[in-house]
């Protein structure tokens, strides 16, 4: 008889330590991811009550979110950000679990390391203490973010408890036009399933358009489930993820590899597996999407104008309003032109070699607007490496754009890469919430990287499909 | 780790009745520049205060409040415990919200902050009440899953399970997954990665 289970259900069933009374299971955690951020506290817990990590070797630290992208001298020039540094330091060293810090070329961007390290595996429970954990579902895997209380449970036992969300599979078919990219696809999702879409789902992306996508490219996909109120998404496993996973550090490796990706493949939805809900797009539909709002579902096509306030329910007038009135922008006026400050490439959703090597070859030959300030901050030391050995980054400086280390950068507001004032940023990253990006007022276009950095050059939103020279 | 029951949250109510109102609103980012969670209370919703002098968290009246009344997807975005930890320290002991970010409801229940949900028609009820009155005692009951607001009254849901919990005073989750330690080794060994892919 076939599975009917499609991917999460196998996995999660795979992981029930055992079921409550009350339905919450709980479940193994295979991989712990932990940064700066969120775990101090965590750890703080295992002291007072004398606990140890219970299989530190399946747990992994990276420092990201505080990190300088200039000079990462120690001390930090911010001493709240060096106490941060010298806990996670202190908190790994005295509990055995091993931190890739800045000494370390293994070390970036959380979501950026444990696939690159080969830790991230499909049919792997993965955890940490941010909510873009996420991403790591690209590779058919359950990964999802928790907060600091479940750190320290996970730290001391290596499960933790959680309900059983309902499936979703969303289905995308269909050739991607020039200039569209894996992020205009999600934000496209996010924007027609809204922003709590996702509630009590787990997202299964499915069909055509992401069978032919790189791994990196469905990374970003599954990278913004959550903005779409999903806290776990994920692709079936197929031979590009296995081909990828080859040769990486963590990966298993010679007659174990092969018995692994037999394992991997088997776990892929099958074509009769049971969804609670099915949601089906045509890639043909999506267009090249830039956020205008305060949300990331407050996105339109570039090409397209912002709604107007009477177009939308009633119950959407007051968030769009607010959302209008923050971003000093009309109903109705169109996004192309939009004056940017900013351009910023980087993050975990779009800061990998794929996506640098396509800024490079949208800005090279040109040069950054006068008026804006432009910076790439690759995703860990090791894109950044492999970016230089490809002379990527002077283009990007020969364009005008600054060519930074890596970390969560301009982001979110947690290290010196903020935004001033009002100013307007161009960029990759995933959230444009008020005030994310280091100033309460700053406002935050979300794109993708080749948006941002056609952006970059003409000073003001352009649609990469008529970007001189870019040949989309 | 306090572990007590928690029935019911009786407590004057500030209301928010904003949809979409994400955790870096709650708490910006530069305030998780911290090693342990103390001192974040008076930073709660910092940003959006500074807007708006009229904020609900700027009115004397409010202050002291325990039940905070929220919209639709409050607690969206980021992971961070700072939020609910936050809110917490500024004193709000029970959350009523149209509906909440499942990261968010996950961490006010490790907290022992009780997040039930009512309608919208009534979350705009009680706002009404206690614009009128911004003393009035308002009980959140887990037990008969109701809120009262002096004449106002009206039902709200919970997961049984984070119900449970909290009644019970079993919402110090650490503990019970501790007593599962050798069930969790034994299960190890069953999981296909961690025996070189034979299992
Ligand atoms: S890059 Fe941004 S979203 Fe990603 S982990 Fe860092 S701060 Fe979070």
């Amino acid at each position: 008889m076939s599975d009917k289970r499609n991917l999460f259900n196998k996995v999660w069933d795979l992981h029930t330590v055992q079921t409550l009374p009350g339905g919450q299971t709980q479940l193994f955690i295979g991989l712990h991811l932990i940064h700066e951020v969120t775990s101090p506290q965590a750890f703080e817990i295992l002291r007072d009550r004398k606990l140890k990590v219970a299989f530190p070797e399946r747990t992994i630290a990276t420092v990201d979110h505080i990190v300088p992208t200039g000079s990462q001298a120690r001390p930090f020039l911010d001493d709240l950000a060096e106490q941060m540094m010298s806990a996670i330091e202190k908190n790994c060293a005295d509990f055995g679990v091993t931190l890739l810090d800045l000494k370390d070329d293994r070390q970036g961007i959380v979501h950026v390391v444990g696939p690159e390290q080969g830790l991230t595996q499909p049919g792997m429970t993965i955890v940490c203490g941010d909510s873009h954990t996420s991403t790591h579902g690209a590779f058919g895997s359950i990964a999802i973010g928790i907060g600091t209380s479940n750190v320290a449970e996970v730290l001391a036992t290596q499960t933790m408890f959680l309900n059983r969300p309902k499936v979703r599979q969303i289905v995308v078919n269909g050739k991607l036009a020039p200039g569209v990219y894996a992020k205009d696809v999600i934000l496209y999702i996010i924007q027609k399933l809204g922003v709590q879409g996702g509630v009590g789902y787990a997202y299964e992306f499915a069909g055509s358009t992401f069978d032919v996508m790189t791994i990196e490219e469905r990374m970003t996909v599954c990278n913004m489930s959550i903005e779409g109120g999903a806290r776990c998404g994920y692709i079936n496993p197929d031979q590009t993820t296995v081909d990828y996973l080859k040769g990486r550090p963590f990966s298993p490796k010679g007659a174990e590899f092969d018995r692994a990706a037999v394992w991997w493949l088997s776990l892929a939805s099958g074509d009769d597996a049971h969804f609670d809900d099915v949601v089906e797009f045509n890639a043909a539909d999506i267009e090249p999407t830039v956020t205008w709002g305060i949300t990331p579902a407050q996105s339109v096509g570039v090409g397209q104008p912002l709604p107007r306030i009477c177009e939308v329910a009633p119950e959407e007038q007051t968030l769009i309003r607010e959302a209008l009135k923050f971003m000093g922008l009309e109903e109705g006026q169109p996004i192309k032109g939009t004056k940017i400050d900013v351009a910023f490439i980087g993050s975990c959703t779009n800061s990998r070699m794929s996506d640098l090597r396509e800024a490079a070859r949208i800005v090279e030959g040109h040069k950054v607007a006068s008026h804006v300030k432009a910076i790439v901050v690759p995703g860990s030391q090791l894109v950044r490496k492999q970016a230089m050995a490809e002379g990527l980054h002077l283009i990007f400086e020969a364009a005008g754009f600054e060519w930074r280390a890596a970390g969560c950068s301009m982001c979110l507001a947690m290290n010196p890469d903020k935004l001033q004032g009002r100013e307007v940023c161009a960029s990759s990253s995933n959230r444009n919430f008020k005030g994310r990006q280091g100033s309460p007022t700053g406002r935050t276009l979300l794109m993708s990287p080749a948006m941002v950095a056609a952006a970059a050059i003409e000073g003001h939103v352009a649609d990469i499909r008529e970007f001189a020279g870019a040949a989309v | 780790m306090s572990n007590n029951e928690i029935k019911s949250v009786t407590a004057t109510c500030i209301s928010l009745l904003l949809d979409d109102i994400d955790t870096d609103r709650i708490i910006p980012a530069r305030f998780l520049r911290c090693v342990t969670f103390d001192g974040l209370g008076e930073h709660a919703f910092e940003d959006d205060r500074q807007q708006d002098p009229s904020h609900p968290f700027n009115q004397p009246q409010f202050q002291g409040a325990g039940i905070l009344a929220a919209g639709r997807n409050f607690g969206c975005g980021s992971s961070r415990e700072h939020a609910p930890q936050s809110l917490m320290r500024w004193g709000i002991k029970a959350i009523i919200a149209e509906s909440f970010a499942e990261i968010f409801f996950g961490n006010c229940g490790s907290l022992g902050i009780p997040a039930v949900k009512a309608s919208r028609a009534d979350l705009e009820k009680l706002a009404a009440a206690i614009q009128k009155n911004p003393k009035l005692e308002i009980t959140v009951d887990l037990q008969k899953l109701t809120v009262t607001a002096g004449d106002v009254a009206f039902p709200v849901t919970m997961p049984n399970s984070a119900r449970d919990a909290l009644a019970t005073g079993q919402w110090d989750y650490l503990g019970r997954l501790l007593i599962a330690a050798d069930q969790v080794t034994e299960h190890a060994k069953t999981v296909p990665y961690l025996s070189g892919f034979r299992a």
